[in-house]
């Protein structure tokens, strides 16, 4: 399976983001880079909304990950519960 | 931030279906073809325009929103980068001529991508690339505006900023990132949008802004670094919006397949050419750098790039066959590139310098194919006859590329000692192309490209001197002339980093800040 990717802004708005990325895509790999959050995973990435408000304590709309998303590899898919990264082959 | 979430009426997708489908109409008083003229000719069939989807679902109520959020956070950041100073905290001044290339020759193409999706938006008759087009049209504008903001400080303190639009349309090297646009928003909306949307954005765009963007964040330059996560930000977005582009034109029709496959390769390799200057930029104008170009190349375009074609190979697409050419020339480009600018840096906008022993160290572990053998021998005696006083500027002009508009630097794949040259007869006339990749370009749409504005042959036809300029007079002076014509102030804006006066401004400015004077 090809790789996707979901590269992030580092900062406080995506702390919890990208652990509760980390919670819910067990194969998921980070790559820290100077300001820069990059996760690769083999084939698939999810993004839940439920994780993140566990761990922030609050509602969240996926649609703020807009704010702090810097670029992205694969097929996507959004819904009110999920982002989606994908590769069909 | 933390935003206030209201519960919703609706869920996304059917919100997406209210704000994009919901909104539009059939007419009746009009001809469908009349209000789409430009939809047909390009051969592209689309029989159910309703199949389009944001893959985000993004409506423009929540675009408005994210958006002013994005422009809150850039514009506090702007302020306080401004107000500490922040432009002696980058690691030494070469850094600098980054932004100049950038705002010089990037900056004015976000302007003109903003006009060509608004351009594209209008021509298309379904609703759901009309909004997604509107958005990235909006996009386009705010990142030519953030750029301009942001780097206006720079302006105030380093030359050859101060008329960067001016030098976009006029300078010669510019030439090549101004046709790339102009040659897209000249075509039809279908392949616009495979041509900036899918190639561009998809394929290419990370190595354009990721190295850009970690380059500053890496060199000490907040204000880069900030627009350029913002605009990224977007560009997430635009990335999605190409992909889906594509993903629907070839769900359309079969016969959409081989016109999609001509554009994309097309795309990838006149995107690739530009990038040269991005090159050369990650090998030799950031103090610190980032990686490579020869490994942004191979993470961005060859691992990442080849899994989105094996993705789109269900469609019948291949892997654009520029590809393999690409990979014989990533142990090259930056090199050649860099020479050049070298050479002619009497004539551009930017200062150029030779790299120290560390930076040549560097680059010889990077490239151990091809450093120590073809470039840094010449490097050394370049650096040798400057220490003597004949720093080399080259006052010939070279020969351009048609199609690229790139100098014909470019060496024959797999022989980096033969300079790669190719010719095409047409209607009476010679036409000089740097590869393959280019002449196919022009020998498919040569009425297209005949009518190229090449700045060398622009300068020989007396094109690009101030009004009134007299060459026949005695000692004529074209070089001056030409860099009048660019607004360039000779020894000022131009010449080697060493003996610049940013160079000497930035030491002087440092030193203040860091002692009681």
């Amino acid at each position: 399976m090809s790789t996707v990717f979901l590269a992030l802004q580092t900062n406080e708005d995506t702390r919890p983001i990208i652990e509760a990325i980390l919670q819910d895509n067990p194969g998921a790999v980070v790559d820290e880079q100077p300001a820069m959050v990059k996760i690769n995973a083999d084939g698939r990435l999810v993004v839940r909304r439920e994780t993140i408000e566990e761990l922030i304590g609050r509602d969240y709309d996926l649609q703020e990950l807009q704010v702090n998303m810097i670029t992205m590899s694969g097929n996507l898919d959004q819904t009110d519960d999920e982002i989606t990264l994908f590769w069909k082959s | 931030m933390d935003m206030q979430v209201a519960k919703k009426k609706l869920g996304l997708k059917e919100r997406y279906a209210v704000m994009t489908r919901g909104l539009d109409w059939t007419p009746s008083y009009q001809k469908m073809e009349d209000i789409y003229p430009y939809i047909a000719y390009e051969g592209i069939k689309i029989h159910d325009w309703d199949k389009w989807e944001d893959p985000f679902r993004l409506t423009m109520d929540a675009y408005w929103k994210y958006q002013a959020e994005k422009e809150r956070k850039l514009y506090a950041i702007i302020d306080a980068f401004n107000q500490n100073n922040g432009h002696l905290n980058v690691t030494d001044a070469r850094y600098i001529n980054t932004i100049k290339l950038f705002i010089s020759g990037i900056s004015p193409l976000e302007y003109v991508a903003h006009r060509g999706f608004a351009h594209a938006g209008r021509a298309f008759p379904g609703p759901g690339p009309r909004v997604a087009c509107l958005m990235q049209s909006l996009d386009e504008i705010r990142h030519a505006q953030t750029q301009v903001h942001s780097i206006s400080n720079y302006n105030k303190y380093y030359n050859g900023m101060h008329d960067f639009h001016q030098a976009h349309d006029r300078v010669w090297f510019l030439s090549v990132p101004k046709s790339f646009f102009d040659d897209a928003i000249t075509a039809g909306p279908f392949e616009f949008m495979v041509s900036i949307g899918f190639s561009f954005e998809y394929v290419l765009t990370n190595l354009l802004f990721v190295p850009f963007v970690s380059g500053a964040a890496y060199n000490g330059d907040m204000g880069t670094m900030t627009f350029g996560f913002s605009a990224q930000s977007d560009e997430a977005r635009h990335m999605t919006l190409g992909l889906e582009v594509i993903k629907f034109i070839l769900e359309q029709d079969p016969a959409n397949v081989p016109i999609v496959q001509r554009w994309i390769d097309k795309w990838t390799w006149r995107g690739y050419r530009v990038l040269t200057l991005v090159a050369m930029m990650m090998d030799y104008m950031l103090p610190k750098r980032t990686m490579s170009w020869k490994e942004a190349w191979e993470v961005y375009f060859e691992e990442n790039g080849g899994a989105l074609f094996k993705d789109l190979a269900r469609y019948g697409i291949k892997m654009p066959k520029c590809a393999e050419q690409i990979a014989l020339e990533k142990d090259h480009l930056s090199h050649q590139a860099w020479s050049t600018f070298y050479n002619y840096a009497a004539a551009a906008n930017f200062h150029t310098w030779m790299p120290d022993e560390d930076e040549m160290a560097w680059l010889a572990a990077k490239y151990p194919a091809s450093f120590d053998k073809h470039y840094r021998p010449r490097y050394e005696f370049w650096r040798e006859q400057a220490a003597k006083g004949n720093r080399f500027y080259n006052k010939t002009l070279p020969m351009l590329c048609q199609t690229c508009q790139i100098p014909m630097i470019f060496t024959e794949p797999g022989d980096a000692t033969k300079i790669c040259y190719r010719e095409v007869d047409y209607k009476g006339d010679k036409y000089h192309f740097c590869s393959d990749h280019c002449k196919e370009i022009f020998e498919h749409e040569p009425e297209k490209y005949v009518q190229a504005w090449l700045p060398v042959h622009q300068i020989y036809q007396g094109n690009c001197f101030p009004e009134g300029t007299d060459p026949t007079v005695e000692g004529f002076d074209p070089l001056a002339a030409v860099l009048e014509y660019y607004k360039l102030e000779h020894g000022r804006d131009n010449l080697d980093f060493d003996v610049s006066e940013d160079k000497k401004n930035f030491a002087e400015w440092r030193g203040q800040a860091t002692k009681n004077i």
